[in-house]
């Protein structure tokens, strides 16, 4: 069995990560998935949160995702994302601050994408 | 100088004055095409998983969803058309004006209402001068649309592909773009977005079958449902995106064939301009030699007149 698994992070508007990883764990909308390689054929849609993807080479690419899919077939894993971004692109400042005008303006969906970002940069 | 002279040079400083404008918005025009392109390259990759996951799941997958079924009378259509903001770029707005009027034609010789949608001024200053209804309209960004403007565009379409058709709503979905074919041809296109059509999505899974990479029996999370529910609006709105950035770098690459051939015809003007101008200057040189030897032969013969 192949120990490992092809995955491709694209945005709408780019690629934003591709290489080859041994785990990948994404939150969905019932729950966190993890997805090794050998996986059963999957297509899940994606909740806002950070997605961790551990590399065979021991490291790990953190990054946060808003709304998207999961798909894996064929030892192939693509995550469909409107916005990905990886935890060093993360402005921590404008995240916070974001957070807080979500805050003040009561946005339920801002509020959660700057909680997302800020927990992604946390991670790295 | 003489008059005739005088208005040739001052046309000839005003129609190089306009090349020289015409040249520099060519090369505007040619340096945009390429961010264009690539812009369209960049959200290719996921517009073609995003499609191989959307037949994934229409074929694998027994689910009947409204985006997906064929009604069996459809009554309303909604077209969307994609012209641009700004004109000076030849043909392109009124081919994209024309190929939505075909279809518009088409569909009402189907016995189809038509709802119209448009994106870019031009679009929506030729529909307003006829007074023709336009449900909705964008306008602003057709230079560089981002993903945030087709997410925009979209929202409103899907509401009313899913709204009843007698509340409103509609049971086609076409759109009407250009297509980027290449830096000399881009041509206005009609699809069918919604309903997928399946002959469509047969053909993909041919080609995959060709590869042969048959599509995998899904495990959907949390259900197929559901994520047909979730995938169906990203697929309209990757689409749109992808005609959006198309109609972009076509709008760019018609700007800068319209620009060149302005700046051509202005230097072949020049050129005969410049012409007429020596040839009044030749005519003037001319005349005066033909007056001076006149006037010196006139007074030869008066003095010799009055010498006798």
């Amino acid at each position: 069995m192949a120990a490992e698994l092809h995955v491709e992070l694209v945005a709408a508007d780019r690629q934003v990560w591709s290489g080859e990883a041994t785990l990948v764990v994404a939150r969905t909308t019932s729950g966190d998935i993890g997805v090794m390689p050998g996986h059963q054929p999957l297509l899940g849609v994606l909740e806002s949160g950070p997605v961790t993807i551990r590399t065979t080479d021991g490291g790990t690419v953190v990054a946060a995702v808003h709304g998207g899919f999961i798909s894996f077939a064929d030892n192939k894993l693509s995550l469909l994302a409107e916005i990905a971004e990886l935890s060093d692109e993360i402005d921590v400042q404008r995240a916070e601050r974001a957070l807080e005008r979500a805050q003040t303006e009561a946005d339920r969906f801002a509020e959660r994408r700057a909680e997302v970002r800020l927990r992604a940069a946390a991670a790295r | 100088m003489g008059a005739q002279l005088r208005v040739y040079k001052r046309r000839i400083r005003s129609v190089t004055a306009t090349k020289k404008i015409t040249k520099a918005m060519e090369m505007i025009a040619a340096s945009r095409i390429v961010k264009a392109q690539r812009k369209v390259a960049a959200s290719t990759p996921y517009a073609a998983e995003l499609t191989r996951a959307v037949t994934a799941v229409a074929t694998g997958s027994n689910t009947k969803h409204p985006l997906t079924t064929e009604v069996e009378s459809p009554v309303r259509a909604a077209i969307l058309l994609i012209t641009s903001d700004r004109g000076l770029a030849g043909g392109y707005n009124s081919n994209a004006i024309k190929a939505a009027e075909q279809l518009t034609e088409r569909l009402r010789g189907e016995g189809k209402e038509v709802d119209t949608y448009i994106v870019g001024r031009k679009g929506v200053a030729y529909y307003g001068f006829r007074e023709r209804p336009v449900k909705d309209s964008w306008t602003g960004f057709t230079d560089e649309p981002s993903y945030a403007d087709a997410k925009k565009i979209a929202g409103p379409l899907i509401e009313a592909i899913q709204q009843e058709t007698a509340d409103g709503g509609v049971d086609e979905l076409h759109i009407v773009f250009t297509e980027f074919l290449s830096m000399l041809t881009q041509t206005p296109v009609d699809n069918r977005l919604l309903p997928l059509s399946l002959e469509k999505l047969e053909e993909g899974k041919e080609e995959l079958a060709a590869k042969h990479e048959i599509l995998p029996l899904f495990e959907f999370e949390p259900s197929a449902e559901d994520v047909l529910d979730a995938l169906l609006p990203r697929y309209v709105e990757s689409r749109i995106y992808n005609a959006l950035l198309q109609s972009a770098a076509s709008k760019h690459a018609a700007t800068r064939r319209a620009m060149k051939s302005a700046t051509d015809n202005a230097g072949e003007l020049i050129n005969t301009l410049s012409r007429l101008a020596n040839a009044a200057r030749q005519a003037e040189i001319t005349q005066e030699i033909s007056e001076i030897v006149g006037g010196a032969g006139a007074l030869a013969d008066a003095t010799a007149g009055s010498d006798k």
